[in-house]
């Protein structure tokens, strides 16, 4: 089988990701920035296997003659875009750049994202369930970036987010999953689609990741920073869908003690 | 309108000059803009794209041209 066939026989042991009443396959979310070239971008995100895939919202800088439009690169066609909030630190920025972002005319989602601290980039949850509230009514399909606090997730869920996307660890430091309980918690209390988004680094991360039994995981640094983001692209495909499905298996139970595969009787004297 | 006239508006955070009487249409075709990858927003409030044909540039407007770019 090739890899393709491969990734299909697991899919069809899993059910849809279904955000906001649309379905998708892939339960990785891929981000759009730091790619050293976007023809290594384009093959990443093919490679990948994602649907849905991040940009953000910014000025066009009208003295540089570069091409920075990611749309040159990206068929809105071909992905489904989730524009976001980043660099946002007041619920009414986010909400002014989420409007923007809607008025670009592709769809009502909005990966919302108000950071609370430039040195940890961690989110300013008070300000986040402000913004949420807000585009919520405006008919927006808010995805929160968020702490892996339950509580906090527990009240986007209820101002209306269509996701909850608590962080693995801070944005951009590959440090995995720091909390996988905190994780596992948020993703048994919440109705709405659980996405851990920031903090994975390799592809056992997004492995351990999924086997807390989360919905997906969103990514951007772990393929743009690779030494070879194609190929890592190719591996978070797998582990994407390797943790699914032995969260969905059920592990056996951990043990500190030694238990035989083998019997221990009929052995020749 | 006289040719010569001229009004300063505020675009992407920087004072420009512009002659008189554009829309933000001509504008975004004199910075060869394709509206489809640009959201307008003129004073705060975003304008749809229908509207930029009959919306004109003001003295003193402060415009902002944005698009998507690459992000996480």
């Amino acid at each position: 089988m090739d890899s393709q066939a491969v990734l299909d026989a697991a899919r069809a042991l899993d059910g849809q990701l279904t955000l906001g009443g649309v379905d998708f396959t892939s339960r990785l979310i891929v981000g759009t920035g730091k790619y050293s070239t976007n023809d290594i971008m384009m093959d990443a995100i093919r490679a990948s296997g994602a649907e849905m895939v991040t940009v953000a919202v910014r000025r066009i800088d009208l003295d540089r003659t570069k091409e920075e439009a990611i749309l040159h690169h990206l068929d809105p066609t071909e992905f489904f875009l989730l524009a976001n909030t980043a660099g946002c630190y007041t619920a009414e920025d986010a909400i002014r750049y989420a409007r923007l972002a809607r008025a670009a005319g592709f769809n009502e989602f909005v990966k919302l994202e108000v950071i609370g601290d430039e040195a940890t980039l961690l989110p300013d949850v008070q300000a986040t369930l402000e913004a949420a509230g807000v585009l919520a009514k405006e008919g927006f399909k808010v995805m929160a970036y968020t702490n892996d606090d339950l509580i906090m997730a527990l009240r986007l869920e209820d101002a209306g987010c269509v996701a909850v996307m608590p962080l693995a660890s801070p944005i951009g430091s590959g440090l995995g999953v720091v909390n996988p309980y905190f994780i596992r918690e948020i993703k048994r209390r919440l109705s709405v689609p659980v996405i851990v988004d920031a903090g994975v680094g390799t592809a056992s991360d997004a492995c351990v990741t999924m086997e807390q039994g989360v919905d997906g995981v969103l990514m951007n640094t772990a393929l743009a920073a690779a030494d070879d983001p194609v190929r890592m692209a190719h591996a978070m495909k797998y582990s994407i869908v390797a943790g699914r499905l032995a969260y969905l298996a059920g592990r056996m139970p951990a043990r500190e003690i030694a238990v035989p595969s083998s019997p221990t009787r009929g052995m020749l004297d | 309108m006289k040719a010569t006239e001229t009004i300063r508006i505020r675009l992407n955070g920087k004072e420009r000059e512009l002659e008189a009487g554009h829309t933000i249409t001509t504008l975004l075709e004199s910075l060869e803009l394709h509206p489809g990858m640009v959201v307008v927003e003129l004073n705060r409030d975003i304008l749809r794209r229908e509207r930029y044909p009959d919306v004109g540039v003001g003295d003193g407007d402060t415009i902002e041209l944005v698009h998507f770019v690459g992000g996480g």
